[in-house]
């Protein structure tokens, strides 16, 4: 790990004013001088392998604005703040009860250590685990633009299957920001220049030709809170998420359904995808063709056909689409038959 | 869940908690790496990012810059110093920092030392080096390869066995199959890390490095390094987890020691998990082919298994599980040939079980082949060919209670409640199968050394070279001690892991229990014999009862006609406070040299198929249920029980932890485990926990090991059959029945994922 500066400002503005002061124009938050650290589960771990080499850390846990740590359930939104952990979210009894799927996505990522360490804002920003992005030594178009996807032809069964462009297949593989998309959630960003509201489905870039510029975030705005619509649908939700074992794994694939039915016909279904793509991945295809449908096996299987119609495998991967599909299946029947 | 502290049954000891439980779980036992030395300057290795090729250039200028960096060992600086060898004691005969070739991906290309540890590893990943690169082959499939036929190349493989005329009775048979099988890369990924500090006062060198040969590297060091054996000693007191992994010396020892002798200060080099890939052992891929035929009964005829197996391009490393495949049954004829492809990767090396783990999975999967293609159920078939004698000599075995171990794991699991058609049990949306398996492990021992002293406050102390690498091996020596000398455990100490103590064999093989054990119940015994004789003589407290038969219990000297002496009676006749007996045991059949040799630090085993008498196994049968998502085809196993009968149990405690962690691991093998290599480049892609997937806590459900009772007085003084590698052969089998049974595909290739299920 090479030296770098830390610094542990105590407001969001002192916090965005150092990284403005390092920022650099077509510079992407990844890659500039200064970055923000809270839990440090993902900075800290690709700092130490040479991916992340940020000469400065502004740690964003010294904040004192308390509205950064609290959770706000409303009648028609939760307010998440920045900087809640993962574990404090997914125990909240009523985030439990009110929106199954934002508690299980957080309840089925990580370990218990690290859902106490991770926030909520830094957990949606996770980069992907790629093996090929996590080893200095291969190229990466992510790492290092215009070197190469070494994935590509190399060992990809993790790798992404949706929104792959020809420059990078990694797959995007947080699950709480799954639930975020499918629920329409909104983030709140601060810099010096103000605040503004980002739609979530809007703040993570497809990769195509620069991999390496992952959000819509410029490097001084800080993430100071997550607001999340509720609605008749959120009670009828569920986050499915399929691993290699049973705990502590990345999704191999993933599913966040919330519907709001009428009788046995879905009025609006809200479907996202993980572990199958390349960003936080909103099915809206799948949506579309449950619209107005009965919900039975055959509707959400067409549904799920819908979702991957435009999936791309490689060597190793294939198999996620039919998985994909099936997990998609599952989650819609188990939601429908959920008792709300 | 059963209980940790099984109550024994006959031929078992009390389940005795570990002597070192409380130091270990309180952060109390110093392991290698954590030992204070003062001055310490801090080692980092950097590694090569090609497979095959040579190095043209070493870039040390950046690194050299990096604030400080004292010195940076890299090719040519190991001038003088001769190169490793491969064999017990030596991973591998590559010799990085020697030669300029690259031999496989991650080999050292140098190892930086600096003041910080942080210093240290910010220069080392600096260091890039030139290549003259070629294309290298990966391993099986990949063009370049070389193989050869196993047989000979190694002593621990000298032949290809075989019985009859397989081929005859393989076309004659009436029910036949013919698959084949494969296990993938694996890697131990022991939790504590591998490390070397090498401390030098003047010639005298001590190295603090986990190992389970601290004897067999003190002599393979001072060979590398051209010094007399008496100035090196290896510590190693605690070791978190070995599994084959820290039983030959790799080039790091004794590049470190290098470094440290060059910049006049100890050195700690602690290695990366990633960098453990390639600069560290592992079990290599193989592939089998398994020809199986039978009568309409179920009695086999025919049995052929072909393996083939990946190790390094200059080192024959050969594990060669036919030996014990070809025993397992009552087979009739027998062919078996082991092939090796040489590829451009690091030497492989032992991981636990390294014969039986992948060639039991192959047998125990085409057995349940074979019983489903005979209609039979899996466990009447292996009863149809459970053997009087073993196929390939016609020997005798020592003991053999698989039958006991199937009946009382059947029992447990709940067998008999098995519909036994494909796809008929279901639980909702969930699949159910229930496979099961044999395991088998060779019983062998080596010569050992120990010493024993008894005070005359009753205190003892046991001291051997052999190693706690967390099978409890300290506290069933403290048990074998405590027991015969009639000693409460609190008053024993053991002492292990350390050069300088009486020599014992590498902690590999499961030989520990049997060697350690041996060798302290015949220094018990001498301490015994002296206590006695001088109890009874004409002075002694137990004067005239020189004909009774003497036994020691609670401190005292118990003799069959009532009287009894205290200890500190006895020792006060003799006018001694302490008696200290050095004992050497040596197994039956041991060479003239087998002593000599152990205290050059080479291990002789004994036992096994290799005596003349008996061939000596310890068996147990593993039932598995398995669960499989009728959607999403996950696999979970809700429910794991294994039978084992072992001889003489030493402790019920520490024998079904051992038991238990081999079982969770054959889960592992079966459904998670796999080092995945990028073919085009022969590079290892998953070199972390992150993506190395072990099971957790909650992929074991339920799980009930059942220890059987069974007594063998003919496979060591001490009674005892090894255990510590016997949970995880057979495991992946019975999954992989299970699997089949749930859903009707015969997986062959591990691990079993759902990417083999979905389609």
């Amino acid at each position: 790990m090479r030296p770098f500066v830390y610094e542990r400002p105590a407001s969001v503005s002192a916090a965005a004013a150092i990284a403005s002061r390092f920022a650099a124009e077509g510079v992407p938050p990844t890659e500039a001088a200064a970055q923000f650290i809270a839990g440090g589960t993902n900075l800290a771990d690709y700092m130490r392998l040479g991916v992340a080499q940020p000469a400065r850390l502004v740690d964003l846990n010294g904040l004192g604005d308390r509205a950064l740590r609290q959770i706000e359930v409303g009648d028609d939104s939760i307010r998440f703040g920045a900087l809640v952990r993962m574990g404090e979210a997914a125990d909240t009894g009523e985030i439990k009860r009110r929106c199954p799927m934002l508690a299980e996505s957080l309840k089925f990522a990580a370990s218990g250590q690290i859902r106490n360490m991770a926030s909520l804002a830094g957990n949606v920003l996770q980069r992907t685990r790629c093996e090929y992005f996590r080893e200095t030594s291969w190229p990466c178009n992510k790492r290092e633009p215009g070197s190469g996807c070494a994935a590509m032809e190399g060992f990809n069964r993790q790798h992404a299957v949706l929104g792959t462009s020809n420059a990078c297949i990694a797959t995007y593989h947080g699950d709480f920001a799954q639930a975020l998309i499918a629920l329409g959630a909104t983030v709140e960003v601060e810099a010096r220049r103000g605040m503004r509201k980002i739609a979530f489905s809007r703040l993570h870039r497809l990769p195509r030709d620069t991999p390496n510029v992952e959000t819509e975030l410029a490097p001084d705005e800080v993430i100071t809170a997550i607001e999340v619509p509720l609605g008749a649908w959120s009670r009828r939700s569920r986050y499915v998420k399929i691993r290699d074992r049973e705990s502590y794994a990345f999704a191999l694939a993933s599913a966040a359904v919330a519907l709001d039915m009428d009788g046995d016909t879905v009025s609006q279904a809200r479907i996202a995808l993980g572990g199958v793509a390349t960003v936080p991945w909103r099915a809206r295809a799948a949506e579309e063709a449950l619209s107005g449908k009965a919900l039975d096996d055959e509707a959400a299987e067409a549904a799920a056909e819908a979702a991957f119609a435009e999936a791309k495998p490689r060597e190793h991967n294939a198999f996620k689409i039919p998985l994909g599909k099936r997990t998609l299946v599952r989650a819609l029947l188990e939601t429908r038959d959920m008792k709300v | 869940m059963n209980q940790a502290a099984p109550a024994p049954k006959e031929n078992m000891g009390n389940p005795v908690p570990r002597i070192d439980a409380r130091l270990k779980v309180t952060g109390q036992a110093g392991y290698s790496a954590d030992l204070p030395t003062a001055n310490m300057a801090y080692g980092a290795l950097a590694t090569s990012s090609i497979a095959k090729g040579s190095i043209t250039a070493v870039r040390l200028e950046k690194a050299r810059k990096v604030p400080g960096v004292l010195d940076i060992v890299s090719v040519g600086d190991m001038d003088g110093i001769d190169k490793p060898k491969f064999g017990n004691t030596g991973a591998s005969s590559i010799a990085p920092l020697h030669d300029k070739a690259i031999f496989h991906d991650g080999q050292i290309i140098a190892l930086v030392v600096a003041e910080t540890f942080e210093a240290a590893e910010e220069a080392a990943a600096l260091i890039r080096a030139d290549y003259a690169e070629e294309t290298p082959s990966a391993g099986f499939d990949s063009r370049g390869t070389e193989m050869e036929p196993a047989a000979g190349k190694s002593p621990l493989f000298k032949e290809d066995v075989k019985a009859g005329d397989f081929d005859a009775a393989y076309a004659a048979a009436a029910v036949k199959i013919d698959e084949k099988y494969s296990t993938p890369t694996q890697h131990h990924n022991p939790i504590e890390l591998f490390s070397t500090t090498a401390v030098w006062q003047g010639d005298q060198l001590t190295v603090y490095e986990p190992s389970q040969n601290v004897t067999g590297w003190k002599a393979e060091l001072a060979r590398q390094l051209k010094i007399d054996p008496a100035n090196v000693r290896i510590v190693s007191p605690y070791v978190g987890g070995a599994f084959g992994s820290k039983g030959p010396m790799t080039a790091r020892t004794a590049i470190v020691a290098v470094a440290a002798r060059s910049v006049g200060r100890p050195v700690r080099c602690v290695v990366s998990r990633i960098q453990a890939y390639g600069t560290q052992t592992y079990r290599a891929e193989t592939r089998h082919r398994i020809r199986i035929g039978a009568n309409q009964d179920g009695r086999i005829t025919a049995f052929a298994h072909e393996g083939w197996e990946v190790t390094s391009r200059p080192d024959p490393y050969v594990v060669g599980g036919t030996s014990a495949t070809g025993r397992m049954y009552d087979y009739g004829s027998v062919l078996t040939h082991v092939s090796l492809v040489h590829a451009d990767r690091n030497t492989p090396g032992y991981m636990r079980s390294p014969p039986e783990t992948p060639y039991v999975y192959a047998l125990e999967n085409a057995m349940d082949e074979m019983a489903v293609a005979l209609g039979m159920d899996p466990v009447e078939f292996r009863r149809v060919n459970e053997p009087q004698k073993e196929p390939i000599g016609g020997k005798p075995f020592s003991s053999r209670s698989l039958v006991k171990c199937y009946d009382q794991a059947a029992e447990a699991f709940g067998w008999s409640k098995r519909e036994a058609a494909v796809g008929s049990m279901r639980d909702g949306d969930w699949l159910v199968g229930m496979g099961c398996a044999t395991a088998i492990y060779p019983t062998a021992a080596a010569p050992c050394a120990a010493r024993v002293r008894l005070t005359t406050d009753g205190e003892v102390r046991v001291q051997c070279g052999s190693h706690e690498i967390g099978t409890g091996v300290r506290t069933v020596a403290a048990q074998m001690a405590a027991e015969r000398l009639g000693i409460e455990m609190d008053k024993v100490s053991v002492e292990m892991g350390d050069s300088a103590l009486p020599p014992a064999p590498v902690s590999g093989g499961s030989i520990s229990t049997a060697s350690v054990c041996s060798a302290v119940l015949k220094a018990c015994d001498a301490v015994r014999a002296k206590l006695f004789a001088a109890a009874v003589a004409e002075a002694g407290p137990l004067a005239g009862s020189g004909n009774a038969k003497l036994e020691m219990s609670q401190e005292k000297i118990v003799a069959d006609n009532g009287k009894s002496a205290k200890l500190s009676d006895v020792f006060k006749t003799m006018q001694i406070g302490a008696i200290e007996e050095y004992a050497e045991f040596a197994p039956k059949g041991s060479s003239p040299e087998a002593l000599k040799k152990l205290y050059a630090g080479q291990s002789e085993f004994h036992g096994g198929d290799q005596d003349k008498d008996s061939v000596k196994y310890a068996f147990g049968a593993e039932f598995v249920e398995v669960r499989i998502n009728s959607h999403t085809r996950e696999i979970r196993v809700p429910r794991i029980v294994g039978a084992f009968a072992a001889g003489r149990i030493m402790n019920t405690r520490t024998a079904r932890s051992q038991l238990m962690g081999g079982m969770i691991w054959g889960i592992g093998q079966a459904l998670h485990e796999a080092t995945e290599i990028d073919k085009r480049h022969a590079r290892y892609v998953n070199r972390d926990l992150q993506d190395y997937l072990v099971p957790v806590n909650a992929d074991v459900k339920q799980l009930e090991v059942i220890l059987v009772p069974e007594i063998d007085h003919e496979v060591n003084p001490a009674g005892v059959k090894g255990l510590g590698e016997l949970g995880n052969v057979g495991t992946a089998a019975a999954v992989a029945s299970a699997v089949y049974h749930a859903t009707g595909k015969r997986i062959r290739d591990l691990p079993i994922r759902i990417d083999h299920l979905i389609v």
